[in-house]
Formats: C-alpha cells, sequence, structure tokens
C-alpha cells in the first residue's frame, strides 16, 4: 500500500503479477482462443458489411440524384425507401448479434470469468 | 392563463422535478464509484433509457427536424448517421471498453500503457468534445427562449444559458453519476411521449398517409420534389458534395467515440449489461430518429418556412416547437398553447439532461485522469478525487456559457457534427487500436488523440465556419483556406495514421504482452470492475485493493 506514488506512472495492468499471469495463461487456453474466433468471425464481418451499406448509402444520395427521386408508391421515392431500409439493417445487426452473443459468447465468456475468479482467489 | 405563464410553469416542473431527484441522489451517493459511475447500479434496460436521453441531444429533437424542414431530405441523412453509428458501438467498443476501464475513457488506454500520457491525451480530447457538444445544446436553450417568451434581444437569452449553465452545475456537482444518469431517465421517458404524441397528430391530420403528408409539405415549402430527394442541402457543388461525404463519416464514426457515451457504459453491474444497454438505446433511437422524419416534413407541410418566417430566422431549430402550436390549433388558440408548451418543456429536459452528462463526463476525466493520476500520481484519495470533479464542474461549465454566447446563430445539429468528428478523429483511433491492435503503444495513442484532434479543430478554424462569410461566427474577418465545414474526411484517415506513425516508430514491448491480459479481460469481463452484489466468489486476496488505483 506505500507505493502507489511511485506504481502510477505504469500501466493499470501490470500491478498484479499473479493475475499477469493467470490473464495470460488464460489467453492461451482454448476455450479462450475460440471465444475470441467467434468474436470476431461476427464482429468483423458485420463491421464491414454495415460500414459499406451505409457508405453505398450515402455515395447515392450525393451522386445519383436521379436514381434516388424514382417514386416507389405515391410520393414515397427510393431515397426514402433506402433510408428507412437503413434503420432495418441496424435494427437487424442488432437483432442478430444479441442472438449470437447470448448464445455462442456468454456460454464462454462466463466459463472463463469464473475461471479467473476462481484461480484468483486461490 | 397566459400562454407564457403555462410555459414557464412547465419549465419550473421539469426544474423541480429534477432538482428534487438530484437532491436524493447526492443523499445515495458516497464513494467515487457511486461519484463517477452511479454505482454501476443501473439495468440495461435503464442505462439503455439513459444512453437515449444522454444522445437524442437538443440536436436531435430540435435541430434535425428543422433540417429537415428546411433543406428536406438532407436532414434526414442526420438521422440515418446518428443510428448507424450505434453499430460500432455495440459491435467494437461498449463490451470491451465497460469490461477493461473503470470510471473515464482514458481507463482502457491506461492498462497497458504508461499512464499519464494517455490519461492526459484523453482528458484533453474529452473535454474539447464536450464542449462542442455543449455549445450546441445551450445555443438550443438560448433560441427556445427567444420563441416562448417572444423577445428578441442579446440579454434575456444570454440570461437563459447562464442560468441553464447553472442548473447543469448543480445536477453535476450534486448528483454525480447517480443524479445525472435519473435526469436523463426523465428526460427520455418525457421525448419520447411528446415526441409520439407530435408524430400521431400530425399523421391524423392526413389520416395516417405519410405520402400524402409529403406532398403537402412538398407543395407548401414551393420546392417540389426538391424537398424529397437528397441534393438541397448538400447538393450542387463538388465542396457541398465533399462536406456531406465528411459529415457522413463523422456522424457514423463518431458516435462511438464520444466520452459522454462510453462513460455511461461504466454504469452497468458486468459488460454484458453494457451490450444490452445498447440494444435498448438501439431501440429507442432508432424509434425517435424514424419520428424526426414525420416532424420535419410535418413542420415543412404545416408551417411558413420561407426566407424570413421563425423557423428559417432560427437555423430550424424552432420547427418542433411550433410544429406542436400549430397542430394544437395554431397561435392563440388553447391547443397550440397548450402543446407548444409541453414542447418546449421537453426540449428543454432534453437540453438540461444532455449538459448534465457532458459537464459530468469532463469532470470526471479532470478529476480522475488528470487530477487523481498526472497530479496526485494515484496519491489522492476518493474524497479529494470527488471533490476535484465537483470543482471541475464549475470551471468547465463556466467556460461553456462564455462561449455559448457568441455561438448563437449556428445550427444545432451542426454544432453536434462538429463535436462529433473530433470525436472520431481523436478518439475513436486509439480506442479501436488499442482493443484490437497488439503493437499499440503509447506513442500511438498520444499520437493519434494530440493528431486527430489537432487536425480537427485547426481545419474548423481555417473553414468557413469560423471566418469569411455572413453566417460564420466572425463573419468581419476572412482566414477560411479550408473549404469543408466539417473536417472529418480529413481528419478522422488523420487520426488513425498518427496512430499508426506513432506506434511503428517506436517499440515498447510492455504493451504487447498487457496486450493478451486486456483481451482477455475486455472479452470475458474476467477480472473486471463489477457492480455491487455481482461478485460472484469473495474478494481475493491478490486483488489490488481500490485504493491503489
Amino acid at each position: 500500500m506505500a507505493e502507489p506514488a511511485e506504481r502510477s506512472s505504469i500501466r493499470d495492468g501490470a500491478r498484479d503479477s499473479s493475475r499477469r499471469d493467470l490473464y495470460r495463461t488464460i489467453h492461451s487456453s482454448d476455450d479462450f482462443q475460440s471465444l475470441r474466433r467467434r468474436y470476431r468471425r461476427f464482429a468483423f464481418p458485420a463491421t464491414a458489411a454495415f460500414l459499406a451499406w451505409y457508405l453505398l448509402y450515402v455515395l447515392l444520395s450525393t451522386w445519383a440524384a436521379e436514381f434516388m427521386s424514382l417514386r416507389v408508391i405515391g410520393n414515397i421515392n427510393v431515397a426514402i425507401v433506402l433510408g428507412l431500409l437503413q434503420f432495418v439493417s441496424t435494427f437487424l445487426i442488432a437483432w442478430l448479434y444479441s442472438r449470437y452473443a447470448d448464445n455462442q459468447l456468454d456460454p464462454l465468456a462466463s466459463r472463463l470469468e469464473q475461471r479467473f475468479d476462481e484461480e484468483a482467489a486461490r | 392563463m397566459t400562454p407564457q405563464v403555462l410555459t414557464l410553469s412547465l419549465f419550473l416542473i421539469v426544474v423541480a422535478l429534477t432538482v428534487a431527484v438530484t437532491i436524493w441522489a447526492s443523499s445515495q451517493t458516497s464513494g467515487a464509484t457511486d461519484y463517477y459511475a452511479g454505482g454501476r447500479s443501473f439495468s440495461a434496460f435503464q442505462n439503455g433509457l439513459a444512453i437515449g436521453g444522454d444522445y437524442m441531444s437538443a440536436a436531435s429533437f430540435l435541430g434535425i427536424s428543422g433540417a429537415i424542414a428546411l433543406f428536406g431530405y438532407d436532414g434526414f441523412l442526420y438521422s440515418v448517421g446518428f443510428l448507424v453509428a450505434w453499430l460500432v458501438a455495440l459491435l467494437l467498443v461498449a463490451e470491451p471498453v465497460r469490461n477493461s476501464g473503470r470510471y473515464t475513457m482514458a481507463d482502457q488506454l491506461a492498462y497497458r500503457m504508461e499512464q499519464r500520457p494517455v490519461r492526459t491525451a484523453a482528458a484533453v480530447s474529452t473535454v474539447v468534445v464536450s464542449i462542442f457538444y455543449l455549445l450546441a445544446q445551450m445555443v438550443g436553450a438560448g433560441s427556445l427562449v427567444v420563441l416562448l417568451l417572444g423577445i428578441e434581444g442579446g440579454g434575456l437569452q444570454n440570461f437563459v444559458i447562464v442560468c441553464v449553465g447553472m442548473l447543469m452545475i448543480f445536477y453535476v456537482a450534486v448528483g454525480g453519476m447517480k443524479g445525472t444518469t435519473w435526469v436523463q431517465i426523465i428526460k427520455a421517458v418525457m421525448l419520447m411521449v411528446g415526441t409520439v404524441l407530435i408524430t400521431v397528430l400530425v399523421l391524423a391530420r392526413y389520416n395516417f398517409d405519410f405520402s400524402s403528408l409529403l406532398a403537402e409539405a412538398a407543395e407548401n415549402t414551393g420546392k417540389g420534389d426538391a424537398l424529397l430527394q437528397p441534393g438541397l442541402r448538400y447538393g450542387g457543388s463538388l465542396t457541398s458534395q465533399l462536406d456531406f461525404l465528411s459529415l457522413s463519416l463523422g456522424l457514423v464514426l463518431g458516435t462511438a467515440g464520444l466520452p459522454h457515451i462510453l462513460i455511461r457504459f461504466y454504469t452497468v453491474p458486468t459488460g454484458r449489461d453494457a451490450r444490452k444497454s445498447v440494444i435498448w438505446a438501439i431501440g429507442i433511437i432508432g424509434c425517435f430518429y424514424l419520428m424526426t422524419l414525420v416532424l420535419g416534413f410535418g413542420a415543412a407541410a404545416l408551417l411558413d418556412t420561407g426566407a424570413g418566417s421563425a423557423v428559417a430566422a432560427s437555423g430550424g431549430n424552432l420547427a418542433s416547437p411550433l410544429l406542436a402550436e400549430a397542430i394544437g390549433g395554431g397561435a392563440g388558440s388553447t391547443g397550440g398553447a397548450v402543446l407548444l408548451a409541453v414542447i418546449s418543456a421537453v426540449a428543454f429536459a432534453t437540453i438540461l439532461a444532455v449538459v448534465a452528462g457532458l459537464t459530468l463526463t469532463s469532470a470526471s476525466s479532470v478529476a480522475h485522469d488528470l487530477y487523481g493520476s498526472v497530479i496526485k500520481k494515484g496519491a489522492a484519495t476518493e474524497r479529494a478525487e470527488v471533490w476535484a470533479a465537483r470543482i471541475a464542474s464549475f470551471v468547465i461549465g463556466g467556460a461553456a456559457i462564455a462561449l455559448a454566447i457568441p455561438a448563437q446563430r449556428l445550427n444545432i445539429a451542426f454544432l453536434v457534427a462538429l463535436a462529433f468528428a473530433v470525436a472520431a478523429s481523436a478518439n475513436l483511433p486509439s480506442i479501436v487500436y488499442n482493443l484490437f491492435w497488439r503493437r499499440f503503444n503509447t506513442r500511438g495513442a498520444t499520437w493519434s488523440i494530440y493528431g486527430g484532434l489537432t487536425t480537427c479543430v485547426g481545419l474548423v478554424f481555417f473553414s468557413p465556419v469560423v471566418s469569411g462569410t455572413e453566417s460564420s461566427l466572425f463573419p468581419s474577418g476572412d482566414w477560411a483556406w479550408f473549404p469543408l465545414s466539417n473536417p472529418g474526411i480529413v481528419s478522422i484517415p488523420c487520426g488513425f495514421l498518427f496512430g499508426y506513425l506513432g506506434t511503428i516508430t517506436t517499440r515498447e514491448p510492455s504493451v504487447e504482452t498487457a496486450f493478451d491480459e486486456l483481451e482477455v479481460r475486455a472479452l470475458s469481463g474476467a477480472g473486471a470492475e463489477r457492480g455491487l452484489g455481482e461478485r460472484p466468489s469473495p474478494r481475493p486476496a491478490s486483488e489490488p485493493l481500490p485504493a491503489l488505483e
């Protein structure tokens, strides 16, 4: 408890060497590697997809005015439909990720968390 | 009861309610975790509402509907960007940041880097982003009052800005994160109820036929089909098209770098709750932005939005309240007066809640990062840190008041877009690099924050926003050589580039091993700060006590 002043310039995570080792053991475990893989397998493609889809929408809004002004139903044109589809895709990705995380990520994460707590208490 | 008295009473009710909640919350606040993170005791749904309350600012409620009323479809582009941006927060940022930090945006950087330089950099950019954002809200408060009391003139408007500033300092200094969160929850509920009410009333007038609402908007404004398609505001020249591209980038990448949004993730017990609160927030915020479409086109259909009208003179900021008045029966009618008063009170609550959140964020960062870690080198007591936060809220609130007075002629949504650009340029690169790039190090973090921040703020300074045109902050001067009014398209890549360059020009092996630790903690939540009652095992002896930090 006497050394916070000297230690504060060091990074936060470096404070406790037994915890550090534990984190590293867990990092190389199969459970963690598969959690990491599963997380990235969803998050990265989904991010790329929604960014590309949003960018397409923005570019169309800027440089394809004629296409955007085509009427679909009544006074509702392509621009409004595409804008609303951005809402739909956002809700959809949020819902899919929520389901994916509940089923594929959380069980693994809880197991790792429990293991950490048990071994840290030892 | 005259309309002014009615409006004023509703304003006072909002103030009384939020002040009461704040005082109650202060009695529930004892330590630093309570003050900075509301004791991590909010549920995912409560935090989802509070995120909505923090995010749906005057820019959304007054600014976007105004921009749609004036520029039609181009205003709606803001709504789309503001919503889609939440996916960045959901997929990449919310849960990892919650798991790896404690109180501020800087925590997750400090986890594996040298604390003092990264905390200083993060605190500086937190304060800058928050002040840009604060300005927008205070300008909104000023223009509301012009409408409601019908008195144009600097004196009164400035007086209101000062009052709002004092209230926000009160919420933050007294209520901390608990008080602020409850103010935001109350506001989110009021805002949703008010917006649904006006939306239904507007749609009812057109027999719930959105297409005929659009037709009347196109006809009433005299702009015809141009109102319903992109291009009124950002079409035409290449400069304005690039400006729009720049704006869109800033919107979609800014949200996940907004410090006042990031610290909301610390108010829930676990990282999973942080994720769930973002899902709630996406639902609430998405529904709200859908309704801005009806509010905006409704204002275009039912109000005079031509040159010289009250809507145009306010930069569009008054479209929603005036729409409420018109839909209630028009000026002079009882229904109109009541709805105008209700919607104005909602807008007022909106502003109060958002300014409180922003001030709290800056004050926390100054106290926890600058005072606690940099100046006192981690030796400050919790009590001293919380007092430092209270004092910081006075200083930051004061600065915001002083800057808001000259900024009153700018559109609110536009000012907020600038705050987003700063967040996307200065904060997002370091957050993303830190979570996903093993080699990213202290120099990379400081370069990306300072580099992104300087580029962004510098380009704004040399843009038409500040000088060179009649609507500039300084209309008499002209030093604008940067043509775009939103710098994102240049400054966001700069933030990423500086972070990359800083990192590859130096080796810092300790950050790479610490990356593995951070990754375990960020993804699984192992060893993360938990809320009360969420600690499944007894506190292990090897765990450092909080006093160390």
